[in-house]
């Protein structure tokens, strides 16, 4: 019943980095092992995100696909953005790294990155940014590793991009850290090929080559997404074991609030482009004010409670090309009749705190969400 | 991988044997009259037994076979105007119409073609290649549109006129590109390069078109994959994004196809030398099938045969050394 | 629903062995051959896909079949709707073997198994209007008079929720869960009495998951069908059926009634796969207690480990395990395990939610 990379590798060899390598980039300003779970104030972010929008022009029009997105990120912390296919999370995630073809995408707002401006940035200078200070590992490790090039090589590559170093010292910190992500005999099989590895193995892989830089922010877009459930549970204990050690901003995008639960401190809940709900994971899981949010609790079958009739939200997504005028979710939700005069399907709500807690925000015109959560919705739960 | 290849050459000879009896009993056994055909319409009946006698045609079919296969690998006598010559190996029998060895009248065909082949391949290789990755790089744009316009209209005017319109203008509006002349690379190199010139660069043109195509949609499916945003997210240039991540992965299938084209442009070019007057590969084989020269035709089906084989286990043996899944499986 | 809809619970046109039950599996077997190194004689490996599976499904239940990639229970799903043939074992339908029937025999049978997939656009043409892809289901079957086939196909329009009046619309022209839907009306149009579900949901976000998995729900009860559940998900199976069998390397290692193996599971394999999985109970309840974390990936089923097949990757394996290979036995009430070392869970292993 242990954890695989158990202390095979002594992790502050990594943190220091060994004596060939240039050491991370400016002191930790986080202490380790130090995880509090809740919002925090704005002061200390790494990442800031201020009204962004991200276009793309199609020949059916323009695909809003996220809109007035703001949020921040201190360094050490875990924001799970969470929501449907659609829902803007992972295009504005692709935003923060800098992915987005210039030519095709019209992006206007705030993305700052440990105090740099994003947006607006040259292709040259992105280049810096993306590796370097932020990192991304994505869904799927078999098909975002090149089939053609040794894992070790796709990792030196990675890191000479971004440090004047030696193959031989490139070579060094690869097999140091595959070892520290959980690869056993990382110096043989530096040279094997993404195919010789198993699914989670290769997910390590994507780990190890976003963490070779020390990045200050890593995404995380559904990493486990594609592999199994007990490879899943190892691959998020690294992720997080990781954030210990590294004292790194985790911008976590999944669909799965089962995974949002055991990761994350805050939670920003998407829908149709725009943030609907955000706050800290035990208040967002656990007495959410928004009906999207709800209809979502109320449409997962766990593994837990009593397993009851599903209450799903009725209809589908909306389309990115137009989408419902006033409040996106009015067309599928069943409290819109409480807000009098047609107030959801007129008028767009603010994402603001709806309660007394400041340290959370909702986007719907209800007056008393926690109110009629208590009293509808949690009897309806599991 | 070496158990691979060993067995790859072994599966390659195999279909060689069988293409060469298929081939020599098509064109041996058929119900016609190979001694007549030859002979002529007024033929006397003396002239007549002896190509027949020296035809072998009395004898049984598996023993033409064999004495052919033996001369191929051992060498042969062979009575050729009366007289009877050795044949050193690899004997491919006698021309009837010119009597010399085929062996010889091929060995100054072959570098011919092989000049032309491998000279337009370099020119249509990078020339597609390089646009094609130009265009993929542009997708949608006009410049883009523009280039695979332009590819179409050239593909679809048939390959003779392009090529005759060129030999007609090209000489005369550029002096600087001779008119197409055969002269051995031993002889002269500049005159040799001169003289392919305007087959290369009418076969290069004509080919690229192709080639941009091809390498576009590569181009275009190898940038969409998911390990080309990991490259990009890694944060190195966006040169190297293209040409070693996007490139490698679209080599893979450009090599499949460029192998077998250059296979059928060995065996097939026959309309570049008619036109250019170039004494190649395909031009014996036309005279050789005007004049039922029987031993000329199987050595050109032999010689096609062959190449085929030969370059489809090149493109294989290029596969699993380009692609690893293939080589470490 | 009106009158002919309801039809759709008819009898079976397949008389029942007495004493049979619907559908029983045994020793279901299916190796795939893959091809070797070798210089003239290749080395035949097999891929031990299913390897000695035996199951009972009784009228109108629902057994889900839980495990994860590579544990088989896809193939399982397939070679009981026999899109394969197995290499050996039985598979009873109401008593009659149907594991080496021929196509035409096989016909009566295929209609009353059929197979929903996981990925809804594959498996529609989409060269097709959606009233000839489940007209042509009624066609195969004689079940309508030709030429009448659009009636039908606008009231199992009707029944799996879409709009009747879409019957001409192609696969493309639907979302992803509406498709889901179409693929579920072109299984029911035949009238089924077992349905294989494999993955049905997976492919669909959570609110779509949702909805299918009500419909689902709904016409089990409406037709009394029976249903075999594949999926890797243990909430969406906790959910959707009565009993579970879990499934590693090809075999059965634990199976029994839903709240046994969720609540009190005696394979050591179950009990990491329930700890693995992320529990939003978490946020509203207590933790667990237990916390197991495997260590490596399943192994290759073309060689799979000696004796239990799980042992490798398991923490309570000895010498034993090695050897001997455990055999499926029971070990509670409603609940059989294949372990040496079967013993119900120190903790919780889930939330514990009030």
């Amino acid at each position: 019943m242990t954890d695989m990379w158990g202390d095979a590798v002594d992790a502050s060899q990594i943190a220091n980095g060994p004596a060939a390598v240039p050491a991370a980039r400016g002191p930790q300003t986080v202490t380790r092992g130090q995880r509090t779970r809740g919002a925090d104030a704005e002061g200390d972010a790494y990442l800031t995100v201020s009204d962004l929008s991200v276009a793309f022009p199609t020949a059916d029009g323009i695909v809003h696909a996220v809109q007035g997105l703001s949020y921040s990120l201190p360094l050490g912390k875990t924001l799970a953005v969470v929501g449907e296919s659609g829902s803007g999370k992972s295009v504005s995630s692709m935003a923060i790294m800098g992915l987005h073809d210039p030519k095709s995408t019209r992006m206007t707002g705030s993305i700052r990155v440990g105090g740099r401006e994003i947006i607006g940035l040259s292709q040259q200078e992105l280049r810096k940014h993306r590796g370097g200070s932020s990192a991304m590992i994505f869904q799927d490790p078999q098909s975002s590793l090149h089939p053609f090039f040794t894992v070790g090589n796709q990792i030196m590559e990675a890191y000479q991009a971004h440090n004047n170093a030696s193959k031989r010292q490139a070579r060094q910190r690869a097999i140091d850290l595959l070892g520290r992500v959980g690869i056993p005999n990382a110096a043989r099989r530096l040279d094997d090929y993404p195919h010789q590895f198993s699914g989670g193995m290769r997910q390590r892989v994507m780990i190890a080559m976003a963490l070779v830089n020390d990045p200050k922010l890593l995404i995380a877009d559904e990493p486990t997404t594609a592999l199994d459930v007990t490879v899943q549970a190892q691959i998020l204990d690294l992720i997080q074991d990781l954030q210990q050690d590294f004292g790194s901003a985790v911008l976590f995008i999944t669909h799965d609030l089962g995974v949002v639960a055991e990761i994350a401190d805050d939670v920003l809940v998407m829908y149709g482009g725009r943030a609907v709900e955000h706050g800290a994971v035990a208040s967002i899981l656990g007495s959410p004010l928004h009906p999207y949010t709800w209809g979502l609790l109320e449409s997962i079958p766990a593994v837990s409670g009593e397993p009851t009739r599903l209450h799903p939200i009725p209809g589908s997504p909306p389309s990115l090309l137009s989408l419902p005028t006033g409040c996106s979710f009015n067309p599928r939700c069943e409290f819109r009749t409480r807000v009098p005069d047609g107030l959801c399907e007129k008028e767009l709500p603010d994402l603001a705190a709806r309660t007394g807690d400041a340290s959370r925000a909702s986007r719907c015109h209800l007056v008393h969400p926690d109110e009629m959560f208590q009293s509808e919705i949690l009897p309806r739960l599991p | 991988m070496v158990l691979y290849i060993l067995r790859r050459i072994a599966s390659a000879i195999s279909v060689i044997v069988v293409t060469l009896i298929a081939s020599f009993g098509l064109f041996y056994l058929a119900p016609s009259d190979p001694a007549g055909v030859i002979c002529g319409a007024k033929c006397p009946p003396a002239r007549y037994q002896e190509i027949a006698d020296s035809l072998h045609l009395d004898r049984p079919v598996y023993q033409q076979i064999w004495e052919y296969l033996h001369g191929l690998v051992l060498g042969t006598d062979v009575v050729s105007g009366g007289q009877t010559v050795h044949c050193a190996a690899p004997c491919l029998g006698y021309s009837y119409v010119f009597g010399v060895p085929v062996t010889t009248l091929i060995m100054h065909a072959l570098p011919v073609t092989i000049s032309i082949v491998f000279g337009s391949a370099i020119a249509y290789l990078c020339i597609g290649t390089l646009s094609g990755i130009f265009a993929a790089r542009r997708r949608g744009t006009y410049l883009d549109r523009t280039i695979v316009g332009g590819t179409l209209t050239i593909g679809s005017v048939p390959y003779f006129v392009v090529a005759l319109l060129a030999a007609l203008y090209i000489p005369t509006l550029i002096p600087i590109v001779p008119q197409a002349k055969w002269v051995p690379l031993t002889e002269s190199p500049l005159k040799w390069f001169l003289g392919l010139l305007l087959p290369w660069i009418v076969l290069g043109i004509v080919n690229s078109a192709s080639y941009t195509r091809y390498s576009r949609a590569s181009m275009i499916e190898s940038l969409s994959e998911d390990y080309v945003r990991t490259a990009r997210a890694k944060g190195i240039s966006e040169r190297r994004v293209v040409y070693r991540h996007g490139l490698r992965a679209a080599v893979t299938p450009l090599a499949t196809i460029f192998g077998l084209d250059v296979a059928f442009a060995l065996t097939g070019a026959i309309f570049t030398e008619q036109i250019f007057g170039l004494p190649g590969l395909g031009v014996v084989t036309l005279r050789a099938f005007d004049k039922y020269d029987l031993p000329v035709l199987m050595a050109g089906v032999l010689i096609g045969a062959v190449v085929l084989v030969i370059m489809n286990l090149l493109v294989d043996i290029l596969y699993t050394i380009l692609d690893p899944r293939v080589r470490l499986s | 629903m009106t009158t002919t809809a309801t039809e759709s619970a008819a009898r079976s046109r397949i008389p029942a062995v007495p004493g049979a039950p619907l559908l029983e599996l045994r020793d279901l077997v299916m190796h795939f051959n893959v091809k070797g190194e070798g210089m003239l004689i290749r080395a035949n490996n097999k891929v031990r896909a299913v390897d000695g599976v035996s199951l009972t499904l009784g009228e109108g239940e629902t057994i889900g079949l839980v495990g994860e990639s590579g544990c088989g229970k896809s193939t399982t799903g397939r070679l009981i709707t026999r899109l394969l043939q197995p290499t050996a074992g039985q598979i009873l339908y109401r008593g009659h073997d149907i594991a080496k029937l021929s196509e035409p025999k096989l016909r009566p049978y295929r209609r009353e198994l059929q197979l929903i997939f996981q990925d809804p656009y594959s498996s529609l043409n989409p060269r097709h209007t959606v009233g000839t892809i489940i007209g042509t289901a009624l066609r195969v079957h004689d079940l309508v008079p030709k030429g009448e086939e659009l009636p039908r196909v606008r009231e199992l329009l009707d029944i799996v929720g879409l709009n009747p009046e879409h019957y001409n619309r192609y696969p493309h022209e639907f979302s992803g869960g509406q498709r889901q839907r179409i693929g579920i009306a072109r299984a029911l149009a035949v009238k089924p009495k077992v349905i294989v579900a494999d993955e049905p949901v997976s492919a669909l976000d959570v609110s779509i998951q949702a909805q299918v998995m009500n419909l689902l729900e709904d016409l089990r009860k409406e037709f009394g069908i029976a249903f075999i559940f594949i999926a890797h998900d243990l909430g969406v199976v906790r959910h959707f059926c009565d009993s579970v069998a879990v499934m590693y390397l090809g075999r059965i290692v634990e199976q029994g009634a839903r709240d046994v193996v969720y609540g009190a599971p005696q394979h050591p394999y179950t009990q990491a796969l329930l700890s693995a999985v992320p529990d939003l109970g978490v946020a509203r309840g207590t933790p667990p207690k237990a916390r197991i974390r495997l260590s490596g990936d399943v192994p290759s089923p073309i060689n799979p480990p000696s004796g239990c097949r799980f042992r490798t990757r398991c923490w309570k394996a000895e010498d034993i395990c090695a050897q001997v290979e455990p055999k499926l036995e029971r070990k509670a009430d409603g609940l059989l395990s294949a372990c040496h070392f079967a013993a119900p869970p120190a903790g919780s292993l889930t939330a514990q939610v009030d």
